[in-house]
């Protein structure tokens, strides 16, 4: 196979993943143990994606600006910043941070 | 017409667009590694409008950058998309969609869409949430794949701008308003352990997976103990 045909093959195979999800049966996911499993999933899922994103560099975790970001970002939402001004402190910490020096 | 636009720009609205951009920027690094590691500026650009989602797309141009094979780019990419599974069914379950609405919404479901919905508190915010950064991400990330492609390193590291930091603030963003509670807070910790200790072990892409494991098996076991005290 040449390396187009690769390519669109994945791409199906990725869309048939995500497809799949859905065809569970709404009644089935509707039931209470189901919803509250959705929930628990949830924070879960997005304390997995912050740290992914701090200290994950391909399969090394590394300390660097961004967990700068992280504790600023911390911090504004604790002074309940309003999110953009919550995500901007995230950037401009992070590239201050590499202006003075850390990885 | 100025109020319908405030009223139309709700908080998940807002989030679903900083997190495109702090994240669809990044498009310009998969487009220049893309065309780096041997492939066509049109295969760069069908991976991010059919396969549109990063992990994958830059798990498969790296194992054809190191010399592997097609077989090999497609296993390695299907393997990290298996969490995009996980949150159809997560987002059919919050969101309750309708079916025709499906084919679409599976092509937008990523790890960004998915966190902007889910982080939201009644089903209209999910449901505007999930579109506007399923969307958002969508335009910039292809928008940026192409240009990454065509100038390749020309435009430098995204991480100058410390659009890395963004993201993580995005992500913490969404979080944080969960986090009212021991529970959630309980879950969270465990969450991000298991994701750390994973990342040594494991394909990018898998930590996900195995947080998603430890704190389903969190419900499983409360879920058991609240039964057997019934």
């Amino acid at each position: 196979m040449t390396l187009t045909a690769w390519v669109l093959l994945a791409a199906f195979t990725a869309y048939a993943i995500k497809v799949s999800g859905y065809l569970l049966p709404q009644a089935w996911l509707d039931r209470p143990p189901i919803t509250e499993l959705a929930g628990t999933l949830t924070v879960g899922l997005l304390a997995s994606l912050t740290s992914l994103n701090t200290v994950a560099n391909g399969q090394a975790l590394v300390l660097d600006a961004r967990l700068l970001s992280l504790a600023a970002g911390a911090i504004a939402l604790k002074l309940r910043a309003p999110y953009i001004v919550v995500v901007l402190v995230g950037a401009l910490t992070a590239a201050l941070g590499r202006r003075f020096g850390l990885a | 017409m100025r109020a319908s636009l405030s009223q139309r720009l709700t908080p998940a609205v807002r989030m679903g667009i900083s997190i495109a951009i702090a994240v669809g920027v990044y498009g310009v690094s998969f487009g220049a590694l893309s065309v780096a590691a041997g492939l066509s500026v049109w295969e760069t650009v069908a991976l991010s409008a059919l396969m549109f989602t990063g992990g994958s797309q830059f798990a498969f141009i790296a194992v054809i950058g190191g010399g592997g094979a097609g077989a090999a780019a497609w296993a390695a990419a299907t393997l990290l998309g298996v969490r995009n599974g996980i949150y159809g069914m997560q987002l059919k379950a919050l969101l309750r969609p309708p079916g025709k609405a499906i084919p679409l919404m599976a092509q937008l479901t990523i790890d960004e869409s998915t966190a902007t919905a889910v982080a939201q508190d009644d089903h209209d915010e999910r449901v505007r949430g999930f579109w506007t950064a399923g969307v958002g991400v969508y335009i910039m990330w292809n928008a940026f794949t192409l240009l990454g492609a065509l100038a390749g390193n020309a435009l430098g590291d995204p991480k100058m701008w410390g659009l890395d930091g963004a993201a993580v603030a995005a992500f913490l963003g969404l979080l944080w308003p969960r986090l009212t509670d021991k529970d959630p807070i309980a879950i969270a910790i465990i969450g991000a352990i298991a994701t750390i200790a994973l990342v040594p072990f494991v394909p990018p892409g898998i930590p996900v997976l195995g947080a998603a494991a430890v704190t389903a098996g969190v419900w499983a076991w409360r879920h058991y103990h609240r039964r057997a005290a019934a």
